[in-house]
């Protein structure tokens, strides 16, 4: 609303706020001729911008979403109608529909079953929900909004957008393997990940699978130390760390975390990988299978799920994070008010950042580890509720008593405070160890990540896509088609998810084929085509921002201030048509912190730039 | 067809978005953006309304809806000593978390109505508020810690193992590649050793044989369990990790290759008791099969189930068992049906390390009561012929008069006691041999066995008057002497009833 009612400052006075207050770093002395957007190659394919690469990231990232939950849409055709028959898939899925001769019903084959739900996991988590947002949203927003002209290494920055789109490359190869992709769950727990006589899957499709994930590692260490370095060294003048929005504060710790989790899930990896190739045997010991027993001994298979959890508990939050910062930061824009405790914000994510690091074992609370162990597990895990109740109240204040816009980013905004309570508070539920024993790997499980982590990181994503979507392409989403896909999306997102909370006190487990044997869980077959077709339903909402999103690339209405929204931060203070080096001339001087809304500046916007330095005897960072 | 109908569904999709992003782009150039965005805002704040209204309704609606499957409460009641507490943290749980869901879901979406942006309203400058800050990190810290208190006292006495002199039933569960193997302890109350490396066709869990107290343990296809009594599950993995899932009990444990976990639970509810507790719901009261309206109802086929929940290959999906749970009594009799694996399955054949000791002190009930049963029909028969039985279980050494008394000790000396028992009795001890070797040789070896029968029982206290051994060679053959198996049946020693 502001940046109707009220006049945005001109970009003249944004101008001369740089040029009277700015850095000069003499960049375009040095830089005059861009080498490195010179052509077509340099500048769409291999470039080393980083406005460039996060759309690559996002672009990769969207191709990754529609394949990974069009692959749930089919292992949900089967549990939601296990009777009908797939064969009008056969043209698309070949051998793995198996038609009966007699009846000519098709039916999904259990293994590819199985290499769906894998694909989908770790699609979703690893490609989507990991480079997809965080690398989107690190590489658009690290540099502009803390005044920088690139990211530290242009050049590594390029590399992590590469073997990003190898890792992908490699995964995709993967499903056309003649033993299908690796099926043995997202987690890849050995044996069953180390044994090609274990699953078919386990073959060529696990040592792929591993392949693709190295490349991805590397992807993200080389991301998450540019990120790390940005942060730390190339902070505009007057950007101290307390000023810095709650954006890059959690880009910051999300870099951290992938930088020390990362590596550990790597060298679980390795140790892995010599136990399929060099007849190694860290995981493996005791195993009689196909008829013959290994010579592996002494190994533990709960080794491997220690070094997946400490990389894979941190990863919720690798997800989380940037979703929560792009959250805080749409929130307290559209509603035209601070952040509601900045400090206390930054702490959490602070907090949320530590104890993710010492909550792993509560993934294995009944896999075999000591209980008298998983007694720490509990404690750390239920403590991170208090950060998140905090974060929680932050962002339901910053709305009470705002001025609220009501546009697409800001509902997918709301959309996420909404699933992240619900799905956080299931999370106490499974975090304590006593009502696990009966939660564990049932369809509560389900519910629960795919809520808070799930749902709630897309929320997270798209609000900064609506967001930022003129700071990638000059141009605007469709307004309409964002709300009818958010209202489709929160509406469908509950359908699917929240009557599997049902489903899972009743005790059935996740990864099931089918429930048809099991009397204690057959019973839930309307609730099964509920779910199937509500996940049909949603999948085609998220159709409609996928054609508005290239529909608008080219067609979109054009941005015509550089300051659309009324915001304070820096990257609304760059030209419409981003350049290389983000600024034309000096770079803007920060003088105050970036939650100045619903402040009158000198021109009466309801809101003071970053730019825009402190009048006398005011307290920096909302103080009175 | 189906994939046209598709492909037409996502095509109309991109079609009407397209339409109606270009329509509302134009009407948003006629009306202006500030009205736009304002009637944006009165448009979702309502919508954000009517959401939160129907959101909550409907969570508690399902909630109410699908109550039967709360932890604690209706027919969903643990069968277990533990669950109880389980479920009483799930419900001590819910009742916090729901307060806070409807709170602030009530508030974030109120807050959406309420200060959506209207024509002239401005936002209020609020930065931070120390005090509410602080209680709101209070409230939540002190929350957690009755639940981290509550829940951990649950765990650690679920978790808790047996106690070494505890009174308990062991069993075992063995996951593989697509099945439970279950195995319960025998008469001694002890699982035998395994060696992965034992495992064939014929030993599935690699028993090792020569650990006596595996001698005892059996193999049964369901689970059975007595009520009331605590039980010690040693869970284990053949292949890849398994999950050993009793939904009803509310226990689950990793099945774990080369590390054994366990769980130890007391079943409370016999599954009789389960199912009449499940007839009082009408939900149970429709037919178990849809297709056959008249069959069993829902309750009436009820039965608790033993599942898989560790993601372990294609077949993950099929792992299961049935879990009965019986009275005492009941159980004393299923147990005492049940066979040892290794006298079934194992016992004679070549990886039978006792298969040169014909008798083992386990088989002696057995050789015991078929004597007794031999001697009574003898006993009572009224025809001189059948007054006479073999003793199958007196062995010699090959080719020699000497009696292997470890293996012949437990039919000689129950024939001891039988003698005691009927002093009127007297017996005539009959050797005979097949048609190998010699005829005189063996007229002479079968009197010495018939003898050797006789020194035995003689030593045992009977009464050397009232018995007579006599040597019958190669002459009386009671089965063909052209088979090794003919010939063995012919080589033997018969017991008759001479005078009673």
């Amino acid at each position: 609303m502001a940046t109707i009612t009220q006049t945005p400052p001109s970009q003249q006075k944004v101008e001369d706020l740089i040029e009277k207050y700015g850095y000069d770093d003499h960049f375009h002395e040095h830089h005059g001729e861009d080498k490195y957007q010179s052509n077509f190659l340099t500048k769409y394919v291999f470039s080393q911008d980083h406005k460039m690469i996060a759309r690559q990231f996002l672009i990769t990232g969207m191709f990754w979403a529609i394949i990974g939950s069009a692959m749930s849409l089919i292992f949900r055709l089967q549990l939601g109608f296990p009777e009908e028959s797939l064969a009008w898939l056969k043209p698309l899925l070949g051998k793995w529909i198996e038609i009966d001769s007699t009846t000519g019903v098709g039916t999904l084959a259990p293994e590819f079953y199985y290499a769906l739900v894998t694909m989908h996991g770790t699609i979703i988590v690893f490609f989507v929900l990991t480079a997809g947002l965080s690398g989107t949203f690190s590489n658009l927003l690290i540099p502009l909004q803390l005044g920088a002209r690139d990211m530290a290494s242009p050049l590594l920055n390029m590399m992590s957008y590469w073997f990003f789109f190898l890792a992908g490359i490699v995964m995709f190869f993967s499903l056309f393997l003649s033993t299908g992709p690796f099926a043995g769950g997202w987690t890849a727990y050995p044996p069953l990940s180390a044994l090609p006589q274990a699953s078919d899957g386990s073959g060529a499709g696990m040592t792929l699978w591993l392949l693709s994930l190295v490349f991805f590692v590397v992807s993200v260490l080389l991301g998450g130390i540019n990120y790390i370095t940005t942060v730390l060294n190339l902070r505009t003048k007057g950007m101290s760390m307390w000023r810095m929005p709650l954006t890059i504060w959690a880009f910051f710790v999300t870099a951290i975390l992938g930088l020390l989790s990362f590596p550990v899930l790597f060298s679980g990896f390795l140790l892995l990988t010599f136990d399929r190739e060099l007849g190694t045997s860290f995981y493996l010991s005791d195993i009689f299978i196909n008829g013959q027993a290994l010579d592996a001994a002494g190994g533990s298979p709960i080794l491997y799920q220690h070094l997946f959890w400490f990389l894979g508990h941190p990863e919720v939050y690798i997800i989380i994070l940037p979703a929560m910062g792009i959250v805080s930061e749409v929130l307290s824009v559209n509603a035209r008010k601070p952040i509601f405790g900045y400090k206390a914000m930054v702490f959490s994510i602070l907090a949320i950042g530590f104890l993710s690091f010492i909550v792993w074992a509560h993934h294995m609370f009944m896999s075999g580890v000591n209980p008298f162990i998983s007694n720490f597990f509990v404690v750390f895990t239920l403590i991170i509720a208090v950060p998140s109740a905090v974060k929680v109240f932050n962002w339901i204040t910053t709305i009470y008593r705002g001025n609220l816009r009501l546009n697409p980013a800001s509902l997918f905004a709301i959309g996420f405070v909404s699933m992240f309570i619900s799905g956080g508070l299931t999370g106490i539920f499974l975090g304590n160890s006593a009502i696990d024993i009966q939660m564990h790997d049932t369809y509560f499980v389900v519910a629960h990540f795919h809520i808070v982590m799930g749902v709630a990181a897309f929320f997270g994503m798209f609000a900064g896509v609506y967001h930022w979507f003129p700071k990638m392409y000059s141009r605007f989403m469709n307004d309409t088609l964002g709300k009818i896909h958010f209202w489709g999306t929160m509406i469908g997102a509950y359908a699917i998810f929240w009557p599997m909370h049902y489903i899972g006190l009743a005790g059935v487990p996740r990864r099931y084929y089918s429930y048809s044997s099991f009397e204690s869980f057959r019973h839930f077959g309307e609730i099964n085509q509920f779910i199937t077709i509500a996940a049909i339903v949603t999948f085609a909402f998220q159709l409609v921002f996928v054609i508005n999103f290239f529909y608008s690339i080219w067609k979109g209405r054009k941005q015509t201030t550089t300051n659309p929204y009324g915001a304070t931060t820096l990257e609304w203070t760059a030209p419409i048509e981003s350049t290389h080096g983000n600024w034309p001339g000096k770079l803007p001087a920060v003088q105050r912190w970036a939650y100045d809304y619903g402040r009158e500046d000198a021109d009466g916007n309801d809101f003071i730039s970053q730019l825009e330095p402190l009048k006398e005897g005011e307290v920096d960072g909302g103080g009175h | 067809m189906t994939t046209v109908v598709v492909l037409l569904c996502i095509i109309l999709i991109a079609v009407v978005a397209l339409q109606v992003g270009k329509v509302t782009e134009l009407a948003g150039k006629i009306r202006g953006e500030e009205e736009v965005q304002l009637s944006s805002n009165r448009a979702n704040s309502r919508l954000s309304l009517i959401f939160m209204v129907v959101f909550l309704v409907g969570t508690i609606w399902s909630a109410y809806h699908y109550k039967n499957w709360m932890l604690w409460y209706g027919p969903h009641e643990a069968a277990s000593a533990h669950g109880g507490n389980l479920d009483f943290m799930f419900d001590l749980t819910l009742v916090f978390t729901g307060i806070v869901f409807i709170l602030t879901q009530i508030l974030l979406f109120w807050f959406v109505y309420k200060y959506a942006g209207r024509k002239g309203s401005k936002s209020y400058f609020q930065a931070h508020d120390t005090k509410l800050e602080i209680i709101w990190t209070a409230i939540p810290a002190v929350v957690m810690t009755f639940l981290v208190v509550g829940g951990l006292d649950a765990w650690n006495s679920v978790m808790a193992d047996v106690d070494p002199d505890e009174e308990v039933i062991n069993i075992e569960a063995t996951g593989m590649q697509f099945a439970w193997i279950l195995r319960y302890a025998g008469e001694d109350n002890k699982l035998g050793a395994r060696d992965y490396k034992l495992i064939d066709g014929i030993n599935p869990l690699g028993q090792d044989w020569t650990d006596d107290k595996n001698l005892d343990d059996f193999q049964p296809s369901d689970l059975v369990l007595p009520v009331g009594k605590k039980v010690r599950v040693r869970i284990t993995s053949r292949d890849v990790l398994h999950n050993f899932d009793l939904p009803h009990f509310r226990v689950k444990m990793d099945a774990v290759p080369g590390i054994p976990t366990y769980f130890v639970f007391t079943p409370t509810k016999t599954t009789e008791e389960y199912r009449q507790s499940l007839s009082e719901y009408p939900e149970y009261q429709q037919p178990s099969d849809p297709n056959d309206p008249e069959g069993p109802k829902l309750w009436e086929t009820f039965d608790y189930e033993l599942a898989c929940a560790e993601l372990c290959g294609k077949g993950h999906f099929s792992m299961r068992k049935i879990v009965k749970v019986v009275s005492e009594a009941e159980y004393e009799a299923w147990v005492n049906q049940q066979q040892s694996y290794y006298l079934s399955t194992i016992r004679g054949t070549e990886g039978d390390p006792y298969r040169d000791t014909k008798v083992l002190p386990m088989e002696a009930g057995k050789v015991e009561s078929e004597t007794t049963d031999a001697f009574k029909s003898a006993l009572e028969a009224e025809d001189a012929a059948k007054k006479v039985f073999q003793l199958s279980y007196v062995f010699f050494n090959t080719g020699s008069a000497e009696l292997d008394s470890g293996s012949s000790k437990y039919q000689l000396d129950k024939l001891a006691a039988i003698l005691a028992d009927n002093p009127t009795v007297k017996i005539e001890l009959g050797g005979h041999t097949d048609n190998t070797g010699d005829a005189e040789n063996n007229q002479t070896l079968s009197k010495a066995r018939a003898e050797s029968v006789y020194n035995y029982l003689a030593s045992k206290g009977v009464d050397a008057s009232r018995m007579s051994a006599v040597g019958y060679g190669q002459n009386s053959p009671i089965d063909t002497n052209d088979t090794e198996e003919g010939r063995a049946n012919n080589r033997r020693t018969e017991f008759k009833i001479v005078e009673q």
